[in-house]
């Protein structure tokens, strides 16, 4: 893994998709995106979300989905 | 104040609920079977005599000099060896008994140095005592026979010397070391008149297995072992009850001083955590709190490349609040943010997520935990709603079957390892599952029934392949599993597990592990009694930490292990307050007592009382810091009482986030690793120097006392509420106790806690409120916290951290007996004299094949970095593993260990690294670069004239 920022943002979404894969679809999904407003600081999202906008390179289909679906993040 | 005189009465306490009458010189006394007349006679304030009882070890009846005289019986029993019964008479002071004593203690006397007024013990000797007690005027044998007088002092152990000429034999050294410690390394060799205490085989305390613990020491009734303290300063004139600052088990010591200088700290047997025990660091290894290296005044410089200025504390608090005001005007709100510490106090840590959220207005605030036991946090809530482990640590006594994954007990919390040992001694079981063959696999009187020597990464697929043979082999507890948990939950766990996948021979491909050892150990953990698992830094310290403390938590549900002594799960906490910095609202995510920040009712509580209006987003952790330090997003931060630099994972990413900060603040005791990139220095104060609370791995609240005043001036939390007023948040308190009583008006859990209650008590366990007014030994009792206990899959999910040929071996780091952590306290004590470096554990196999011999200068290389230390040839590790410990800067461990965390806490996964190893001539180049720049950064300019 390199040490670029995004780039260690999507491996840790990926990681956290892959834990709830092994819940049915609709479950690994919510499980994920909360995961990740519940931990991740505004700034994670926010780059996230511009990697999403992006293509998301990188992605599994569940963390991309999830990701997808993340609230927008306000304006501090 | 005085000296703290604890009574001793001669024997341990009877566990019997039956109480007997017994008459002991004409006082009628009711006491539980099976008390000895001993300590029915000291319970009604009537001290027997006695010279080889104690009562923190078993009766052994060798100094008759505790003879009675029992109505109805012939001669003069010991009353330490005989019970009392019920309707018992009992005389303890004839002329019978009057002459025995006399004479025996004239034998005693007759060969002991006569050097009462210039002995280290004079005034603290119990021969001496007894000698008094017994009316001893003459010794009619005279001083000129055989005897042991001119015999030499063993002076090896840097802590305490052997005296043999003051031996009386009474054998507590060795008892104390067989019964309280479990290390079985003294014993009294020759016979009868030539019989002295022996370490080992005749060898020096140094050289023999005696692990320094103190226990002998305690024991002792005269000056044989005795502190080197007492002869180089005298003995203690008052004493105060406080808190190791050392591991998470968080034993009770009386700190005895003269004046303000500290003498010895003695274990304190109504500790609830340690029951009189101690170990080698909280016992001796106080010397730090003195040392030169310690800086005293605060100093700042504009350039980590300049040497650093000593200015008053008005000048760097005020250079330091204003750097951080100058930081979020340029770069915004979240561009700062802090670490709390878990050797700091509660209140202390308390104060500085204070800090973080009201002054600088983010929730940027993170502690050391994030790098041990986060997972532990997040598991155990998940499963069962509550952030902490389930037992107190009596509770080990009830416990029939004991699983150890991931800790090594008896190097990193010892004083508990010695109590696991006492019980599996007794009788209960033992399961180990770790890649190292450690201690607790096979040590005096104890041996593992199972030690499952799993490859390191491997441990959700060894603890699901337990659950499997639970589940397919009908040994789950389905009654409690229906009463406690959700039933759904658990059919759908009950089918993931019992796919073949996870059977322990399909597992054997990833775990290494011998099926039949697996299956083994399963069907003894689910069927054969109190089933209790303790583990580690072996189990958090990973890539899927959080999944295996889920898969620990499914598997004590499915067995029914959970909710009363002698069951449960017991995460083993690294630092002395890990527990209390979480509780105390330290991650970025949580208020204190683990409320999400996102929840405005509980923001709302607390901005009510702090006026302020907080920060509803998450704040970064740790290693996001970093990250974003290097992306030039964080910009200031202010770091109490940790060394990231040295502690953290992937050491020259930290290094690049460190010197990405245009303001970095340090608080600690000494200029620590993380110092080297800092641009103002506040100096800490030990935990001998402060008034304050930790909370150990039991979520045992205990009190911290001032014994001496701040050597730098100010306690920790005063320093951090003039940095809060210089950012222009006031913060006002007078004690640390007005501290605790807001954490209780604001902290479900804690709404009973106040100092007055901890000094009523000595200790609570919290939750501790209007439901538990006297804490909550046991967790979960009659259901868990969150309701129905939750059954979570847990996927087997491979590291990416991959051996292969370029880095073939596995790297696992943990650490040992005498040092603590970053080794910043312990390297400045004479603990050096056992671990002076650090070295790697490597294999026989795995040195030959490199031409590696023992003591050699190796190459450890990963992906990440390289070090150079020394090899130990050792058959602890497996062949493909090699072990280190991170306690020695020099060697800088965590170069190594890469940025690969846990997915659900970003915890590092420091046990897992691919690396080669190889011979070398020397240091690396980051360890020769590192210790230039160390050099240059720790320079302090001359004061001006």
């Amino acid at each position: 893994m390199s040490h670029s920022t995004t780039d260690r943002l999507v491996y840790m979404a990926n990681q956290i998709a892959t834990f709830f894969a092994s819940q049915p679809h609709a479950a690994a999904i919510a499980g994920t995106r909360e995961h990740i407003e519940k931990f991740w600081d505004p700034r994670m999202r926010t780059k996230i979300a511009e990697h999403i906008a992006a293509g998301g390179e990188g992605l599994s289909p569940i963390a991309r989905e999830a990701l997808e679906g993340l609230a927008p993040v306000k304006a501090a | 104040m005085s000296l703290i005189h604890e009574i001793d009465y001669g024997t341990p306490v009877s566990k019997s609920e039956k109480l007997v009458s017994v008459v002991i010189d004409g006082m009628t006394i009711k006491v539980p079977e099976g008390t000895s007349i001993m300590r029915a006679a000291m319970e009604a304030g009537n001290q027997i005599p006695k010279l080889c009882a104690t009562d923190m070890l078993e009766a052994f009846g060798s100094c008759r000099l505790c003879l009675v005289e029992i109505e109805g019986r012939a001669g003069t029993p010991a009353s330490c060896t005989t019970p009392v019964m019920d309707g018992m008479v009992v005389k303890t002071q004839t002329e019978r008994l009057k002459q025995i004593r006399k004479g025996v203690m004239e034998l005693y006397i007759s060969d002991h140095p006569l050097d009462c007024l210039t002995c280290s013990a004079n005034g603290d000797c119990e021969l001496q005592d007894m000698a008094g007690v017994v009316g001893l005027r003459e010794v009619r044998y005279g001083y000129e026979g055989e005897n042991h007088i001119k015999m030499g002092k063993d002076e090896s152990n840097p802590y305490f010397t052997y005296e043999k000429s003051k031996c009386i034999v009474c054998n507590r050294c060795v008892r104390a070391c067989e019964e309280v410690q479990g290390t079985f390394a003294l014993t009294i060799s020759g016979r009868g008149f030539g019989s002295r205490v022996s370490p080992g085989m005749d060898e020096s305390f140094l050289s023999s297995e005696c692990v320094s613990c103190g226990a002998c020491v305690q024991a002792c009734p005269t000056a044989t072992l005795n502190e080197k303290a007492m002869f180089d300063i005298g003995t203690p004139e008052h004493s105060l009850v406080t808190t190791c600052a050392y591991c998470g088990v968080g034993c009770t010591f009386k700190a005895e001083m003269r004046g303000d200088e500290l003498v010895r700290m003695v274990p304190y047997k109504d500790g609830k955590a340690n029951r009189g025990h101690s170990c080698v660091k909280g016992r001796f290894a106080y010397g730090y709190a003195t040392h030169k290296d310690r800086i005293l005044k605060p100093m700042i410089r504009a350039s980590i490349h300049e040497p650093w200025k000593e200015v008053s504390y008005e000048e760097a608090i005020t250079y330091a609040a204003s750097e951080f005001k100058r930081i979020q005007a340029t770069y915004g709100r979240r561009s700062v943010g802090g670490i709390t510490s878990s050797r700091c106090t509660n209140e202390e840590t308390y104060l500085v997520q204070k800090l973080i959220r009201g002054a600088f207005g983010n929730n940027n605030v993170d502690t050391c935990a994030r790098v041990c036991h986060s997972p532990t946090g997040y598991g155990l809530s998940q499963t069962y709603g509550t952030s902490a482990g389930t037992q107190d640590f009596d509770s080990v006594e009830d416990s029939d079957v004991i699983l150890v994954i991931g800790a090594n007990p008896t190097d990193g919390h010892p004083v508990f390892g010695s109590r696991m040992k006492k019980r599996l001694r007794e009788g209960a079981k033992l399961i180990v599952v770790d890649p190292r063959k450690i201690d607790l696999v096979r040590t005096p009187h104890v041996a593992a029934d199972y030690h499952l020597p799993l490859r390191p990464g491997t441990n959700v697929a060894i603890v699901t392949a337990l659950a499997h043979v639970i589940v397919t082999e009908g040994l789950v507890n389905e009654q409690f599993v229906r009463e406690r948990c959700d039933w759904a939950e658990f059919q759908d766990w009950a089918a993931f597990v019992s796919d073949a996948r996870h059977s322990p021979e399909a597992v054997q491909k990833y775990t290494g592990v011998d099926p039949a050892l697996v299956r083994g150990a399963a069907r003894l953990y689910a069927t054969g009694g109190n089933g209790a698992i303790y583990y580690g830094l072996g189990v958090t310290e990973h890539s899927q930490g959080s999944t295996t403390v889920m898969a620990i938590a499914n598997l004590a549900m499915a067995t029914g292990n959970v909710g009363r002594r002698g069951v449960g799960v017991n995460p083993l906490r690294g630092q002395n307050n890990v527990q209390g910095s979480c509780d105390m609202g330290s991650f970025p995510h949580e208020l204190p007592g683990y409320r999400h920040i996102s929840d405005a009712a509980t923001r709302a509580s607390f901005e009510a009382l702090w006026g302020v209006t907080l920060d509803d987003e998450p704040g970064l952790r740790i290693p996001n810091m970093f990250d974003a330090a290097v992306d030039g997003t964080f910009k200031g931060m202010y770091v109490q009482g940790e060394d990231i630099l040295q502690s953290d994972p992937d050491t020259k990413h930290v290094s690049a986030g460190l010197g990405a900060l245009e303001c970095l603040v340090v608080q600690d005791l000494f200029l620590n690793e993380t110092a080297n990139y800092a641009h103002v220095f506040l100096p800490g104060c030990s935990f001998l120097e402060k008034d304050g609370t930790f909370t150990n791995a039991e979520r045992r609240i205990q009190r911290v006392r001032k014994v001496m005043a701040p050597k730098n001036g100010y306690a920790d939390w005063e320093v951090t509420m003039m940095l809060a007023e210089a950012l222009g948040y006031k913060m006002d308190y007078a004690h640390p106790s007005e501290i605790m009583d807001e954490i209780a008006r604001l902290t479900p859990t804690f709404t009973g806690v106040s100092y007055t209650k901890l000094d009523e008590m000595g200790s609570v366990q919290w939750p501790c409120n209007e439901k538990a007014p006297e804490g909550t030994p046991i967790m979960h009792i009659g259901g868990f916290v969150r309701g129905k206990g939750k059954f979570i899959l847990t996927e087997y999910v491979p590291t990416d951290e991959r051996t292969g040929p370029r880095f073939p071996l596995l790297l696992t780091t943990g650490r040992i007996l005498s040092q603590y952590n970053v080794g910043a306290q312990t390297r400045r004590t004479a603990n050096v004299a056992w671990h002076a470096e650090d070295v790697l554990e490597i294999h026989p196999h795995d040195a030959e094949n490199r031409g590696i011999r023992d003591g050699d200068f190796v190459r450890l290389e990963s992906r990440a970095g390289s070090t150079s230390l020394r090899a130990v040839i050792s058959e602890r590790v497996s062949p493909g593993v090699v072990y280190t410990t991170f306690h020695h800067p020099v060697t800088q461990a965590n170069v190594v260990t890469t940025e690969f965390s846990d997915w659900a806490t970003n915890c590092p996964e420091y046990k897992v690294t691919a690396v080669q190893v190889a011979p070398s001539n020397g240091p690396s180049a980051w360890q020769e670069e590192y210790e230039k720049l160390s050099r240059e950064s720790r320079r302090i300019a001359e004061a001006a004239e």
